[in-house]
């Protein structure tokens, strides 16, 4: 589904991403981990085609589709999906407004009716129920007086809604108690199926623990310096990052090179 | 993808939907302002002797007047003689008797606009005074609105037909000596809307005015007089368009509005004259002066302006508010794109006791133009106990465009409370991010985070224009992204 292969990327002129390379097949789940500026939002943000950020080198194919070459939207449209670690509020425009709007775009893009309010206000109430949100939240502004676990919520209930074929969580567990990350855990669940893949985001293992991955990779100085199953994230908890000779994130750099 | 990026472009290369030029036979008055052309106009329209000196006495304050300077726009000085002063179509004698007469070129513009004077039509719950160029060519639903009491014709009807009520009014609130453009409105005005609602009527239709300005080097100046009578209530909506033009076409109107006791009327504008093109060529010069008059004690005057056209504009329509207890608002949104000018706001005076204003103001603006709000709030001597409220925002879209603030606050009592608030913000290249990430249009993405932020004055707007002011506002933003 979707080939990384030796990707560069930066921003504001410093190389963040020094050749990434990653196989997705769909059905899969993949966790990045890796410590503090290690290049994982980076990831995520240079998929999702987020223009702060300038590929210098490499490519990014999905499903045959050269990726780089499509705008933000029309990636969002062909299936990707980012699940944002800091969503931005947009004042007045209501989260109903907002989704339907993003439903439609998709739905148009793929030859399908625009769906009206009243059929799009009964899909996204049971959607924001599946990760127990008020349908109330629904009328208010976009992200605008979330709390913490209410925007991470909403971002998983978003992905519900527009079924990505590949969903990128940018540390989605960040913030959380323990019983916001299992809610938020169970959306993510059942957003696994067959054709979709996921890539997880994350600083901490626990994470992985409600949502388990077949694949982990460590990502160090812009670099995947160690690929495995789940049982590297338990060995990554247990040792730290220090046993793959990554000491912190001031000199992540030079531990990778 | 190709679709996506055709839709785009020909949605930023969509012109000024409205700009078309109705070919119709025209009665043109020849260039030039003088007191024979005022005695000429006010014949045309069988006006009787007191109007003509009214006129007269206008004009000869009006030479004697400055042009402002102190707006925060600039254009080139105009010369007030190569301009047409009087335009209508040619038509037999007499008026229409029934719109089945109005010319069906006429019917058909209006159409073409959206605005079908067919009185069985989409707008069925408006009645419409539609004025074209100098004249109002035809209004609706006058028999059910007659029944009610309501008075609702051409200010030229009025003038023949309730002598009494237009002497009395006429100048009370926007007297000749108010400013430059009043002055010069009350010796030219050509037509406008006239409405009274007497005592203890709710008005029972909303009621617009369609103004349009068709003809070429004429300006259009047309004044519009609203009396609410005590414990009465109106809704009334202005729409204004005009051709795409190379050259700018002045629009100088007065409106009049007077309450009394308990009486309400609300007032909303969308105004979308020919803004000009994308180097600033041609465009409307919207320069109006609009007031209303709370006179009566718990009387209510709302104003809401949802500003999208013009090439400079300056306009501040505000509320006297001599009555005790009487309210007075303003909700306005004014978008700029381009190179228009903007320069509008309104004022608050407080007479009266408890008087109390409430004023929204969201400004917008892209590409290279400048949005100025300009308010003033002023409690008098007798207010005591009033209190204002005031809430200016701006939006900026892009990094080539302005925004600015003048809030002018005067109180002569102790009493009074004021509290401002104003904030600056930008569309964000996050919220952009956000919304293009979820597959929306950049364009569309603009439009919802605009949209949003007008969100409390929209709000304001009958239900059938809010919906009308939202894609109008979409139009207007096109090209801004990118």
């Amino acid at each position: 589904m979707l080939s990384i292969k030796n990707l560069h990327a930066s921003v504001e002129g410093k190389e963040i991403l020094k050749g990434i390379n990653l196989e997705i097949k769909a059905g899969e789940v993949h966790a990045i981990m890796g410590p503090n500026g290690s290049g994982k939002s980076t990831l995520s943000q240079v998929l999702a085609g987020n223009e702060a950020f300038e590929v210098t080198d490499g490519e990014v194919v999905m499903n045959g589709e050269n990726l780089l070459e499509l705008e933000t939207e029309e990636r969002a449209r062909e299936g990707i999906f980012l699940a944002f670690q800091y969503p931005v509020e947009i004042p007045g425009v209501s989260n109903m407004q907002f989704l339907r709007t993003a439903v439609n775009a998709m739905r148009k893009h793929h030859g399908e009716e625009e769906m009206n309010a009243a059929e799009f206000m009964k899909l996204a109430k049971d959607v924001s129920r599946q990760v127990d949100l008020d349908p109330a939240f629904l009328k208010r502004g976009v992200n605008e007086g979330f709390s913490g676990g209410e925007k991470k919520r909403n971002e998983i209930m978003q992905a519900l809604l527009l079924q990505p074929k590949l969903a990128i969580l940018d540390e989605t567990d960040s913030g959380l108690d323990i019983d916001a990350l299992k809610v938020v855990a169970d959306g993510v669940n059942a957003l696994r199926s067959q054709d979709r893949a996921i890539l997880m985001v994350t600083h901490y293992q626990r994470l992985l623990n409600h949502i388990v991955p077949d694949y982990v990779h460590v990502l160090a100085g812009g670099r995947i310096i160690k690929s495995g199953g789940r049982e590297l994230a338990l060995e990554l908890e247990e040792k730290g990052y220090g046993w793959l000779g990554i000491k912190d994130e001031a000199t992540a750099d030079n531990a990778a090179n | 993808m190709a679709t996506t990026d055709q839709e785009v472009n020909e949605l930023i290369k969509r012109e000024y939907e409205h700009g078309f030029v109705t070919n119709i036979e025209s009665d043109t008055f020849e260039p030039g302002l003088n007191e024979d052309v005022i005695a000429r106009l006010s014949g045309i329209k069988k006006e009787p002797e007191w109007m003509l000196e009214w006129r007269l006495k206008a004009y000869r304050r009006w030479l004697e007047m400055d042009e402002p300077d102190w707006a925060h726009v600039g254009y080139p000085k105009i010369d007030y003689n190569s301009i047409s002063y009087y335009s209508a179509p040619k038509r037999k004698e007499d008026m229409p008797q029934s719109l089945d007469e109005v010319d069906p070129e006429l019917l058909k513009t209006y159409e073409k606009l959206g605005i079908p004077l067919h009185e069985r039509e989409k707008l069925a719950g408006v009645a419409v005074d539609a004025v074209f160029d100098s004249v109002s060519v035809a209004t609706t639903f006058k028999e059910p609105l007659a029944k009610a009491g309501v008075i609702f014709c051409s200010i030229s009807e009025a003038i023949r037909d309730y002598p009494e009520l237009v002497q009395k009014y006429l100048g009370s609130v926007v007297p000749h000596g108010d400013n430059f453009f009043a002055g010069l409105n009350s010796a030219v005005f050509s037509d406008g809307t006239f409405v009274y609602v007497p005592k203890g009527v709710r008005c029972p239709m909303e009621l617009s005015t369609y103004f349009r300005i068709n003809a070429a080097n004429t300006g259009q100046f047309e004044r519009t007089l609203i009396i609410a009578d005590e414990g009465s209530y109106v809704s009334y909506l202005e729409g204004c368009t005009a051709p795409m033009r190379d050259e700018n076409q002045l629009h100088a109107a007065v409106v009049e509005l007077v309450a009394l006791d308990d009486a309400q009327i609300k007032y909303s504008t969308v105004q979308n004259w020919y803004p000009g093109d994308e180097e600033g060529k041609g465009g409307i010069y919207n320069f109006v002066t609009k007031r209303g008059a709370c006179i009566g004690k718990n009387s209510k005057i709302s104003w809401t302006q949802v500003e999208t056209g013009s090439a400079v504009t300056w306009k501040y329509p505000s509320c006297v508010l001599r009555g005790d207890n009487s309210v007075g608002e303003f909700y306005s949104v004014a978008l700029t794109h381009n190179y228009q000018q903007a320069d509008t706001g309104t004022k608050m005076i407080h007479l009266g006791k408890n008087t109390r204003s409430t004023i929204i103001s969201k400004g917008i603006s892209a590409g290279k133009s400048s949005n100025a709000y300009r308010g003033l709030v002023k409690f008098g001597p007798g207010a005591e106990g009033a209190r204002n409220f005031t809430q200016c925002d701006s939006l900026l879209i892009g990094d080539r465009c302005g925004a600015h603030t003048f809030p002018y606050i005067e109180s002569k009592n102790k009493s009074a409370i004021v509290e401002h608030e104003a904030t600056t913000s930008k569309v964000s290249d996050e919220q952009m991010f956000l919304c293009r990430q979820r597959g929306i249009d950049p364009e569309q993405a603009v439009s919802m985070i605009v949209n949003g932020f007008c969100k409390e004055v929209f709000k304001e707007l009958p239900m059938e224009f809010a919906v009308e002011a939202g894609k109008l506002l979409e139009v207007s933003l096109e090209g801004s992204v990118g």
